[in-house]
Formats: structure tokens, sequence, C-alpha cells
């Protein structure tokens, strides 16, 4: 097998605009992206293993955790009355925000032909995929009994003549996460069919044929399988594209429908949209980075890749800094004392004054660099960064859940919330199993589309483009 | 009641009985398909072709065709489905695994296999699901509180108050709403034990016996028996009984709530034993020193009805005499929540600004009083002397239980001067019984044990060895005692010493008679068989007297019939007294005293010159787990103090300045209260103790308050180890105020105190609306916060409503009348089976009481002014917020208005929670409720489901009274009237704070009360339309007392209330 020439003829290509490095060919990408899939196992880096075995222990603690929960009940959680959702709540926003830049990348990119995404979208999808695994697993043990939820949330016709609440926006969240996590799901599989049958052409035993020859599901790359495909792709990416955007409304309504001061705002569609895919995308360059350099992906995912992610990370960003000044516009302008307290006094001023901070800090003034180049074509600059992004954004459902609930209407039932070592076991627990399956997913499925790769190069395009 | 209760059986009679008169005709409407010739169809054929009537001898003949035989033979009937396919081996498995698996899930849920065993013979007026009432009396510190229980197949569950009981009138306190659970309580004694080992009430009176020889030829000599403060005619009789016959025994008694300080004072004043009680319906302006009248003492109940009527505002008519309160105090408690003036000062200065107002009433010759003459001090007693002079005979004076003889000498001399003994004031003759200096009579048993003069001793229904005071080594005296019993409800830590312990039965399973705080005579009647098998104290007596084959039933009568008139029907007394719950005409006598003003004036002079330091401590009752004895009731143990909102613990209280100046300043943070309490060294004189510190703003500086009643050693599972006992440092020659040689010093590390409020103020929310009652008189519309309403235009609905046209429950809560006793909460707690939640989980902030009362500090400039109780239950909202939210439709609004929660649709989301505006949802976090313990089952509401782990749950209004007076009202085809449901709040409180009824009604309580412009709703601006609204808080302040303590008027506008 050949080795890619890395870098080699591309000394003149300005790889801030370049989507995929010069010299490269489809028997060249095939290679490459294949044999991070087919090479043994002595082969993988170490610092994998590394990751794996963190993810390992962690999800041992994320079982621990929910056996003690479904055993005990929620009150091994720091929850109370008036704090009644807490790290359930927090968690599944935040994961369900981290999946949006995969949903984002993968359709509406395509929608609107942005090349670029090709190299990095079916990692992102995977990432949304895990995420909403992630997610999903918080609503359900959200209320310690999570048995009752599957008999109680979804409308089937029963005896009691009992439908579900349809004005709860709970209710929206059932139909918004399963129809997420499903079209999610269809598309990155229908994405990966192509490259699934190149995995199985190149199967180096037995196993390897048989596993992949059937999630391949009988590709042969017919004119007729290509059309079929790209019909059905182009269809998933429509449906897709409204959930990128529905799913964190619903998401907000959770919050934005209820009368409490700090949630009651009409600003939070919009605003946890863009907070998503603000956390999204942070999380892909998180786990890009170290990623393309490990397995030598510098010429697929290039530094126009990252400094493109960095652009809507600073977008939206902003965008959600928008948010935050526009939340004490709203509370002043209503004129309502319990709006004006639970924004302008209790957040900046109360007990919980230093995770409000923080917020402003890793969200406002961590992503302010951004706006030079330097800082967008430094890997460890954007690292760090996206580091500090997604705890901001942890930070922020933290602010909307918890500091909203712990002092509203009635002084005399205010309250002091605090995580206890569960809410911390099932949400490192879950952080753990996603590091599980991504660096799987990064082992064992090739990571980068390697038949869209194969459209970027002169060979493959059907008339010459040039970026601008 | 009864009548009621005997119809349903009659109609299930009939229904059996129509059932088994149609069984005869049933085989020849099965036989009709039989007798059909081939098919039903053919059979009908067959017949109708027949011409004429045709008639057959038998079923053979009419049936003797070739068809009906082949029918016969065959084994299913034509119409059956038959299966003839061929019965291959495939579809043969298919069947029988699906079969199989079909068969397995009907296993799914099976249930135990219970069995139900019906009465042979019903017993008379017992409707299974029906409850019973029967009068009968709580005893608390030796009197009656005339109580009716709810009984549930024999299984008391429930306290009432009893209205004819002059006692109650209906109302009740926490303690009689939890003496429910003391009777199921699992860890009361349950068995005779002698030195330990398990014994027999039998081999006790034996024991007894034989002593009884000794000791009667001895004349009783070494025979003490120690029993607290006693009202019980049975008890006095069979005492003087036994002084009869062994004359050189002792009785001791042993008062550990303090009235017989109250006593004393009586005797020191009057010169002669009497009870002192108040009429507070008659009286216009009332003067506590140092007193919670409302909540402490033989009478609070009362009252606290009586004083309530007086204060109930929105009636029109009794705001016109609206009385006024003022509390001179040392100690926080309810009724510093309701007084309309509050001067905090030290105990002493207390009793000095009693000198000065009698001084000015001229009641006694005052000594020189420094500080009382001039500045503030000076102005105080002008103006409370000159109101109480203006109200001359309907004004009143009470001074505290706990306070000093002298200090209750000098009230009784100023009640004296203004005339109003006769009108507001009254002395009888004693009603408990007559030990003369009761405090001491503990003092000299322990002196007569220590000079070996006691042989014999009876410890009957209390705990000396905890209640004992510092210095008094109790269980080494009790060792140098031959013979030493204890009846007591649990193992404590006084049965640890005596040979013999007998299990106290509880009042609700035991016969006996009580006084009430008026002397009248109320019987006390068992409402199931001892559980444990406990003897009375009156038994024991018995046993001692050798009376033991007498029952005590047969005791009590036997004094009844005693004091019968004669010639009565003594039968038809009884019953009465049984069913009344009391014994008509029986109060004491009314005595007419005269005060002595000689021994007035040397109380009044030992007042004016004793020590007096910076730093005073005063020792009080708790206001949950009284001197100690309810520490095992976990409901009181859970109940939120009234001022300081603290469960589980006590702590030593203290005003914000002299935390500051004792080294604990960084306690006082703006409005919160940490539950960390820094720990400190309580040192009085020789003796110390560590106890935790909490600031009460408002609390007088430089009086240190400590509550009793905590530090168990050994209570139960409950109680033990919960507090700190103040016993280490009380001393024995002053049990209730130490006015010089209390020191505390902070100590390293912090205690965890669990407190269900920590933010003290209102935050300028308008939440309790308040106005003086002058300005209320002036403008009633407009007083106070009350123009605050919202302009219905502003809504978004359209302002139709469901048409509700059956009934619209809705509750109103006058702010103005509640002190915060927690009786409705403590009742509320019983009624709906809710579960105690302990102090870690109430530290968590999860504790599950249905009403909460709310308590904030209000004043200017930082000062307290006063505190507002603000009692609240679900607000049952017309546009309830929780309702929308829930996912799964577990909380729904019903056709009467109630917001209803369905428990087994609950999936516990909790968002319910988060979007009340007013917290008044509880989530069992964890399995809170207790489904194992047998005794805790017997006394749950059988009506009121029990709820299970991840269950959201909140006040009903009691839905489970409204659907029982549904169905007795629907029988009687008629509607619910007005009265006829009262939810377990409204029936406990004591003041009349709460009404209930159907706001349809134009008549009913509530909705007059409605109509007044005083009733506000909680958060109106939410738009969320609560059932539940309040009555505003209305102070009768003296505009002149505080003109002249501001001439500038600041402090004037009490109207906006609420918060600084």
């Amino acid at each position: 097998m050949a080795t890619p020439q890395t870098r080699s003829s591309g000394a003149d290509v300005d790889m801030d605009k370049a989507v995929i490095a010069p010299g490269h060919t489809s028997a060249t990408i095939t290679a490459k992206v294949s044999e991070v899939v087919y090479s043994p196992i002595s082969n993988t880096p170490k610092w994998i293993f590394g990751i794996w075995a963190i993810g390992f222990v962690l999800v041992m603690l994320l079982q621990v955790s929910i056996a003690k929960l479904l055993f005990e009940g929620t009150g091994i959680w720091g929850l109370n009355v008036p704090v009644a959702w807490g790290f359930a709540i927090i968690n599944l926003v935040w994961w369900i925000g981290i999946g949006h830049a995969g949903t984002l990348i993968s359709a509406i990119l395509l929608l609107l032909n942005q090349q670029w995404r090709t190299s990095i979208n079916r990692f992102a999808e995977a990432m949304t995929l895990f995420a909403v695994a992630c997610a999903v697993m918080f609503p359900l043990l959200h209320t310690g009994r999570p048995w009752l939820a599957a008999y109680w949330l979804l409308p089937y016709p029963n005896t009691m003549g009992m439908w579900p609440n349809f004005r709860s926006p709970l209710i929206w969240d059932v139909f918004a996460i399963s129809t997420y996590g499903t079209v999610s799901l269809l598309f990155w599989f229908t994405g990966l069919v192509p490259d699934l049958a190149t995995m199985r052409d190149r199967a180096k035993n037995k196993t390897q044929k048989v596993l992949f020859g059937m999630l391949s599901l009988g590709w042969r790359g017919s004119a007729r399988h290509w059309h079929n495909y790209e019909k059905a792709y182009l269809l998933l990416a429509g449906l897709s594209t409204p959930l990128v955007l529905s799913v964190h409304s619903v998401i907000s309504f959770d919050f934005s429908v209820s009368q409490l001061p700090g949630w009651h705002a009409t600003i939070f569609p919009p605003y946890f949209v863009a907070g998503a895919v603000f956390a999204g995308f942070a999380m892909v360059l998180l786990l890009t980075i170290p990623v393309r350099s490990a397995f030598h992906l510098e010429d697929y995912i290039t530094s126009r890749h990252l400094q493109n992610m960095a652009n809507l990370m600073l977008v939206t960003g902003m965008i959600v800094s928008y948010g935050y000044a526009m939340e004490f516009f709203f509370a002043f302008y209503s004129g309502n004392p319990f709006e004006i307290f639970a924004i302008a006094e209790n957040r900046p001023a109360g007990p919980y004054k230093y995770q409000w901070m923080s917020l402003i800090l890793c969200n406002f003034l961590a992503i302010q660099p951004l706006w030079f180049k330097r800082v967008r074509t430094s890997t460890t600059w954007l690292w760090i960064i996206s580091f500090i992004v997604s705890i901001g954004m942890w930070l922020e459902r933290f602010v909307i859940v918890v500091i909203s609930l712990h002092r509203d209407f009635l002084p005399s039932s205010w309250d002091m919330y605090s995580g206890s070592k569960w809410d911390w076991g099932l949400y490192l627990g879950t952080i753990g199993f996603f590091l599980c399956l991504m660096f799987l997913f990064v082992r064992f499925v090739p990571m980068i589309a390697m038949f869209e790769m194969k459209l970027l190069i002169p060979e493959g395009k059907v008339e010459e483009e040039h970026d601008g | 009641m009864e009548s009621r209760l005997s119809e349903p059986s009659e109609e299930t009679t009939q229904m059996k009985e129509s059932q088994t008169n149609r069984l005869p005709n049933a085989p020849s409407e099965t036989s009709a398909p039989a007798s059909a010739v081939n098919t039903l169809v053919d059979a009908q054929e067959h017949l109708a072709a027949s011409k004429g009537p045709s008639y057959w001898r038998s079923l053979e003949d009419l049936a003797a065709t070739p068809q009906f035989e082949e029918m016969v033979h065959r084994e299913f009937p034509r119409q059956a489905a038959e299966w003839d396919g061929q019965v291959d081996r495939r579809k043969f498995l298919t069947l029988a695994g699906a079969s199989l698996g079909l068969a397995g899930l009907t296993a799914c849920s099976k249930q135990p296999g219970e069995k139900i065993i019906p009465y042979v013979r019903q017993p008379e007026e017992l409707v299974p699901g029906k409850p019973l009432f029967f009068a009968t009396s709580m005893p608390l510190d030796g009197y009656a509180r005339g109580v009716l229980a709810e009984s549930h197949m024999g299984r008391p569950t429930k306290l009432e108050g009893n209205p004819e009981h002059p006692a109650s009138l209906g109302g009740t306190d926490l303690y009689a709403q939890a003496s429910v659970l003391g009777l199921y309580d699992p860890d009361r004694s349950q068995v005779v034990t002698h030195l330990g080992k398990i014994a027999t009430w039998s081999a006790f009176v034996d024991a007894l016996a034989a002593r009884r020889g000794t000791l009667e030829a001895l004349g009783g000599e070494g025979l003490r028996i120690l029993t607290g403060t006693t009202t019980s005619p049975t008890v006095i009789r069979l005492m003087a009984q036994l002084a009869e016959k062994m004359p050189q025994a002792r009785w001791h008694q042993m008062d550990t709530t303090g009235h017989s300080n109250r006593r004393a004072g009586t005797e020191m004043a009057l010169g002669v034993d009497a009870e002192t009680h108040y009429d507070f319906t008659q009286a216009d302006v009332v003067l506590a020193l140092d007193s919670d009248f409302l909540n402490h003492g033989p009478g609070a109940v009362r009252y606290s009805k009586d004083f309530s009527s007086r204060r109930q505002v929105a009636d029109p008519s009794v705001a016109e005499g609206m009385s006024r309160l003022y509390s001179v105090e040392s100690a926080m408690n309810g009724l510093s929540t309701v007084a309309d003036h509050r001067l905090a000062l030290r105990p002493t200065e207390v009793a000095k600004m009693a000198l000065a107002i009698a001084s000015r009433l001229g009641a006694v010759d005052s000594p020189a009083l420094g500080g009382f003459d001039e500045g503030d001090m000076a102005i105080w007693a002008d103006e409370i002397a000159a109101d109480l002079r203006q109200a001359g005979g309907r004004a009143v004076v009470v001074a505290g239980d706990q306070t000093s003889p002298e200090l209750h000498a000098v009230a009784h001399a100023i009640n004296a001067a203004l005339g109003s003994v006769g009108t507001t004031v009254f002395y009888t003759e004693p009603v408990a019984a007559p030990v003369v200096g009761q405090e001491g009579s503990f003092a000299q048993l322990l002196a007569d044990i220590a000079s070996d003069q006691v042989e014999t001793l009876l410890i009957l229904g209390v705990n000396p060895v905890y209640a004992a005071a510092a210095g008094q080594d109790v269980p080494a005296l009790l060792s140098k005692v031959k013979l030493r019993v204890h009846l007591g409800t649990h193992q404590d830590e006084t049965s640890e010493h005596c040979h013999w312990h007998i299990p106290e039965s509880h009042f609700l399973e035991s016969w006996g008679d009580l006084r009430a705080f008026d002397g009248t005579v109320s019987i006390c009647q068992p409402l199931i068989q001892p559980l444990y098998g406990g003897k009375s104290v009156i038994e024991v007596l018995g046993a001692l007297l050798g009376l033991a084959t007498t029952t005590a039933e047969d005791l009590v009568r036997e004094t009844l019939q005693g004091a019968a008139p004669t010639g009565a029907d003594f039968e038809r007394l009884w019953r009465r007294s049984l069913h009344d719950g009391q014994v008509a005409d029986s109060a004491a006598t009314v005595l007419t005293g005269a005060v002595n003003g000689e021994a007035v004036a040397t109380a009044a002079q030992s007042l004016a010159s004793g020590p007096a330091a910076d730093i005073q401590l005063s020792f009080r009752p708790d206001s949950r787990v009284f001197d100690g004895r309810f520490a095992n009731n976990a409901w009181l143990q859970e109940c939120p103090d009234t001022i300081t909102k603290l469960t589980w613990d006590n702590a030593l209280l203290m005003s914000p300045a002299t935390a500051e100046t004792l080294g604990f300043g960084d306690l006082v943070v703006g409005n919160d209260q940490r539950s960390d309490a820094p720990m400190a060294r309580l040192t009085v004189g020789e003796c110390s103790m560590e106890v935790p510190v909490w600031v009460v703003p408002g609390q007088a500086d430089g009086s240190l308050v400590l509550p009793l009643g905590y530090g168990r050693r050994r209570a139960g599972g409950i109680g033990t180890g919960q507090g700190f006992d103040a016993g280490q440092v009380r001393p024995a020659e002053s049990l209730w105020q130490v006015t010089d040689g209390v020191s505390v010093e902070r100590l390293e590390g912090t205690y965890q105190l669990a407190s269900t409020q920590d933010h003290h103020s209102m935050e300028d929310r308008h939440l309790v609306r308040a106005a003086s009652l002058e300005a209320y008189r002036k403008d009633p519309e407009h007083a106070g916060a009350q123009h605050l309403h919202v302009d219905p235009s502003l809504s978004m609905m359209d302002g139709t409503d469901y048409p509700y046209d059956k009934h619209r429950w809705g509750m109103s809560i006058d702010l103005t009348s509640c002190t915060g006793c927690n009786a409705c909460l403590v009742a509320c707690q019983s009624e709906n089976n809710i579960p105690v939640v302990g102090k870690d989980e109430v530290l968590n902030g999860r504790e599950m009481h249905w009403i909460r009362i709310d308590r904030y500090f209000g004043g200017h400039s930082g000062q307290v002014e006063e505190i507002v109780n603000q009692p609240v239950p679900c607000m049952q909202c017309e546009q309830a917020p929780c309702e929308v939210v829930c996912p799964v439709a577990a909380t729904v609004h019903s056709d009467e208005g109630l917001n209803d929660m369905v428990y087994n649709r609950c999936v516990g989301t909790r968002y319910c929670s988060n979007n009340c505006p007013y917290k008044v949802r509880r989530f069992n976090f964890f399995l809170y409720q207790d489904f194992e313990t047998p005794s805790l089952q017997l006394g749950r509401n059988p009506d009121v489901t029990v709820r299970s782990r991840g269950v959201m749950e909140k006040c009903t209004y009691c839905v489970q009274r409204i659907s029982s007076a549904r169905i007795t009202a629907k029988r009687e085809n008629r509607k619910i009237r007005e009265g006829e449901v009262v939810t377990a709040c409204q029936g406990a409180c004591p003041s009349d704070a709460i009404a209930f009824g159907d706001l349809n009604d134009a008549e009913s309580q509530v909705a007059k009360r409605k109509a007044s412009p005083l009733d506000y709703s909680l958060l109106v601006e939410l738009g969320n339309r609560p059932r539940t609204t309040y009555l505003g808080r209305i102070r009768n302040t003296n505009p002149s007392l505080l003109q002249k303590l501001d001439p500038a008027g600041v402090s004037h506008q009490t109207d906006h209330s609420g918060g600084h």
C-alpha cells in the first residue's frame, strides 16, 4: 500500500483555504482513512488506550450511579424544593446542545454546499449521535423511576382513555428528542454505507468482511445505488435541517413556558439554539484537534476547517452573549420586580455570583481572542478556548436552572443547591460513555467520509471549483 | 353520625336478599338453550312453525329428535367455531408457546394471598370505612384538653377538638394532634420489666402486695410517690385513701413546665391557694408579661379561641372593638407574632417594666427603678398604664408561667387595681392536686432520699433523671432507695435506674378523668385496648391500694359517683358525661380573692432589687417537644419552631446585637441564616454545656433563651440524642431564669441546625399585607397594600370560567389571628399520612409538610418590630401553573375547582413544583413513608393514599373529607351544607384563622371573608387566581405610643408592612 505523500507537493498551497491538501488521489484517501481502522491493534496510539481506560472507569461509575438511583430514588441527588431540577436537566440540555454542531455541519452546510464540511461531517455526526445517547439518559433517569416514564410519556391508546398532557413542554421534548435521535442515526448511517462497502472490499479477514458486509447493505456502487443514495441523503439533510432549530427551541420551552423569573423569557429559543451550536463546535474542536494530530489527518482536516469552526464559535458565542445582555434588558423593560431580582440582582450578586461570573468569563471573554487569526490557527489555543467554552455552556445551564429556581417568588422557600457526589457520578459517567463511544468510533469506523473526500480532489470533480 | 352509620348496612342486607331471591329463577333461564331442538335458530323456527300451544311431558319428549341426540353427543354446539384444520406439529407448538407466554403474562402481578373475614356479629354502629367519633380528654401537664377521637375500625387515627369542652371549644393544639403518633410509637415500652428482665403485671402486683403488708404496718413510712402535676379526681381520691391507710407516705409532684410559679404567685398575692384563669372575650387591653398564654398553659387553646374572637376584624362588629395586646417579653413565642406592640427586654427588665406600670396604676408603691422612669421606657410604661387604666375592668395583665411568683403577684395586684377581677380574671379553688410548693416538692424528695428516709419510690409518669436540674444527681440518689418502680410510656433515662418498669398506657387506651383549666371534670375513655398491656397511674395506685382487681373504669366511675349529687340517676350522668367528654357543671367554684398589699409590696421590692446582669438566661419548655416528653414524637420533632423554624434541635437563642457582643457577629449577615451554627460553651455558675448558637432577630438584647426538652439520652429511636440538654446548666434554685453569672464563650467547630426557613425578610414583596386598625377604619379599601390589585383587562384569558355549578371550594386565612402555633401543620400531617423525613432531609430542604407557616421579620432600620406568620397550604389556583406543565396529567382540575393530584399517574418530573410560585408541592425524593412498622400502619388515615417514592404530593383541601360529605349529601339528595366539610387545618386551628367552604354559597363563612376589603391573593400579579386567599394583617397599634416613641413618624407606616 502506498504511503500517502503528505504535504510533499503542496508547499505553495495556502492551507488556510484548502479543504484537502494537494497531492491526494482516491487511492491515498482510501488508504489513509481505512488504515486507521485496519491497522493492527499495536499501531493504535497509546493514548487512545488511556482514554478508553478513563472512559471505562467512568462507565462503571455511570452504572453504579444509575443502580444507586434506581434503588434509592432521586434523593441521592442534591435536589430539594425549590430546586427540583438540577444536574439531570443541566446535563440533558448540555448534551443535546453539543449534538447540534453535528447536525448543523452535516445538514445545513450540505444544503448550503459548503465543501469544507466534508472531512469533519462524519466525525461531527457521530458526536451528535453519542451526545444524544448521553442526553437521552437524563430525562429518563431524572424521575428516578424510568420504567414509569416509558409507560406514561408515550401516547398509546389505553383502556383508561388517558393521553399524555400535550400542553406540557416535557411531552414536546419526548417527540423532539426522539425524532432528533432517530433522524441523526439514519443520517449518519446512510452517509456511512458507501464507505462501509469500501471497508468490506478492503477487509483483511473474514470477520471484517462479514461485519462490514452486513453493514454495507449490499452496496455495489452502481449508478442506481449512487442515485438512490444521493436522493436519500439529501432528503435526510432536509429533514435534519429544521431539527437543528427545533430541538433546542423545544428544550428551551421547558423553561420559557413556565412562569419562573429567569425562565419566563421569549428570547429563549434562539438563544438556546445559538448556545447549542456554540457548545457543539466547541466539542467538535475539542475532539478533532487531538484526533487530527494523532492520526496525522492534517491533510484532510486542514487549518481552514479549524478556522471556520472557530469563526462559527465566535459568531454563536457573540449571539449567546447578546442573549445575556438582552436578559438584563428584558428584566428591566418588563418592570417586573421578580424578574429584575432574578436576573439583575440574584444572578450577578446572589449566593451563586461566582458561577455567574465564571459563565461570563467562559462564554463571553474567553472567545474574544478568536477575533485574531493567530489564535484561530493555533490548535493549542483553539483547544483551550473550546474547553473553556464547554465548561461555560454547562455553567450557563446551571445558571438558568439552579439560580432561577433557588430564589423565586416567596423568600420563605428560598434554599441552596449543590450537586451531590451521585450527581457528579452520573455526569462524569456520561462523559466516560461518550468518550468510549467516540474513540471506539474513531478506531473502528472510517471517521472521514472517504467517498466524499474523493469528490474534492481534482479528478473527482465534474467541473473545477475555486474556493473563495 | 350514628344514624348515618347504620344505613348502609341495611342496604347491603337488602341487596343480599334480593340476590338470593333471584337464584331460584336462574336454572329456568339457563335451561332454555338446552331445550332447543338443534340450534337456537332451529329451535325458534321449530317452535314458530308449530301451531297452537304445544305441550310436552318432559324435555326428552320434546327433544326426542335425532338432531337433538346428535347435538348432545357433539362436544361443541354448532355455534361454536370449530377448529377443523390439521393439528400439525408447528401449529401446536406455536399455540402451546403462545399460551405459555400469555399464561406467564398474567402471573406478572400476583398479589399476596389475603384472607378477608367478615364480622360474624357486626358490632353496633361499626361500619367498615366509616369512622366513629368519641369524646375523650387529653392530659397535658395534668390538665384536660377536650378532644374528639376519630376511630376507624377500632383504631384511633385522628383527634379533633371537642366543641363542647371548655378547654377546647373545637380547637386543639399540636400536642393533641401529634398524640396519635405517640400512641402508635413503635418505641413505646411494651413489657413490664423487673431488673431489666421481662416480667408480668401480675408479678408486679404480687411484689407490691408483699410490700404492702410491711408498708401498712409502718404506716407508709418510707413510701414516696412521685408524679407530675395531677388534676385527676380519681388519682386525688386514691391518694387520699392511701394517706388514710398509710399516713406517713408522701406524695411529691414534679413541675416541669413552670406553672407552679403561677400557683405560687397567686398564693403570694391572695394568701390562698387558688387557680387563676382569664376571659379574653371581655378583655379590651391585654398586657402579657413574658407570657405566651395563647400557646402555653392549661387554658391555651381556649384562650386562643377567646382572644381571636376579638381580633377577627373582617367582621365589622369585631373591628369596632378589636382588643389590643402588649407583649413585654424576654423570649419570643407565638404570642409575640400577634402582639400589637412588642417590647423586648431582659427578664429582670420585664419585671421592672411591670413594676413601672403597676406603680403608675397605683397597684404597688414602686421602689426606685433605674432607667424606667425616663426616656423610651417611661413612655412605654406611661402609655401602657394609660391604656390599661382607660380599659379599667376590661383590661387584663397576664404573667407567664415561667416568670417568678413575685411577678405573678404584681400582675395580680395590677389586675386588682384595674378592677378586672370578675370580668377578665377569675380565681377559683385549686384544680390541680393540692400539693404545696411543687417545685420544692421534688427537691424535698431528693433531700429525703439523701437522708435515707425513702425505702419505696413509685415514679409515675415522670422522668426525673432527665428533668433534674444541674447538680441534682438523681441516679446516685435513686440507688439509695430499696424499691424503685417506674411507670412510663418509654424505657427512658429513669427506668434504667428503677427495679420495676411498667409500660404506661396512652390516654387513648386507658380510662381516666382529668380537670380542665377551669376545673371542669372530663372523662377519658379508651378508644382501643392497650397495645402493649400498659397501665395507667390509676391502675398502679389501685394495685398499691390492693384494688388490683378493680378496673380503672370502675375506679373512675366510683369517683364520679362520689361527686355526683345524691339522688341523681348516676348511669344517666355517666353516659352523658362519657358522651360529652365532660361532666356538666363541674367547673371549679369561683373565689373572690383580695390582694394582700403587703405581700405584693415585698414581692415588688424583691423584683426591683435582685441581681440583673447584662446577659441573662431563660429556660422555656420547647414549643414542640415541650419538656422532653414528646421527644420521641417524630411529627413534633420535625415541626418547625414558631420563631426559629428549627426542627429536630434546640439552640441557644439570642438577638443579633447580643450575638455581636458575644463574638458571633459573623452570624448576622443580611437576612439569611446559615445552617452550620457555631458551638458555644454556655456557663451558668459552676456548670457549663456546649450548645449551638442561633440568632433570632427581634429577641431582647442580652436575653438568652434555651428551650428545654432536648438532649434526651434515652427517648427512643427518634428522640435519643437530638439537641442539647439544658438540664446540664439549669440551676435547681432558679429553674426558669438566671439573671446573673451567665457567660457564653465561642468554641471551635459548628453544628448543623435544620431550619425550614433560612431567609428572614420579605424583600419588599407584598406577601403579607398589613395595616394599622386606625388606617383600616379610615379607609378599609385602601389600607396597607390592599390596593395592589391587578387590572383584569391585562389578562389574555377571556374571563369566562368553567361554571362550577356544583361547589366551588375556597379557603381564607386570617393573618391577624394566626399565632403560628403549628396545630394545623401537625393536624395535616396526621390527617393526610404525611411522612417524616428526618433531620438530614430537612437540611437538604425536603420537608414534606403540606401546610407550612412562613415567618417574616418586619420593621424599620434594622429594628425588628413585628414577626408575621403566614400559613401557606396549596393555593388551589384557578389557573394553576402546575397543571399545564405536567406531562402525564397527574395534576388536574376538578369540577369543584380543586387542583387534584393523581398519585398513581405521577412519574415525578417535578416540573409542577418548579412552576408553582408558592412552592407548596412536596416530593418523595426517597421512600420516606414507613411501610414496614406494623404499629405505624395502624395509625394511618385509611381514607388517604399512602404515597411512595418518586411521587409529588401537596395539600388537597382534605379532598377525602369533601368526598365523604358529598356521599352523605348525595344520599340525602341535597348539596353539601356549610360547615359539613372542615379541613384538618381548619378544624385544628385554635384561633379560627382558617375558614373553608363553598364559594358558591354566599352565606358561607369563607364567602363572607372573601367579600371583605381585607381579602387578598398571594402573588395576585401572576394571575393564577388562587382559591386560598388571605385576610390582611391588622394591628391595633396605639397611635399615642407610636407618636411619642417616634415623633418624626418613621415607623408609623406599619401600613406597608412587610419586610425591610
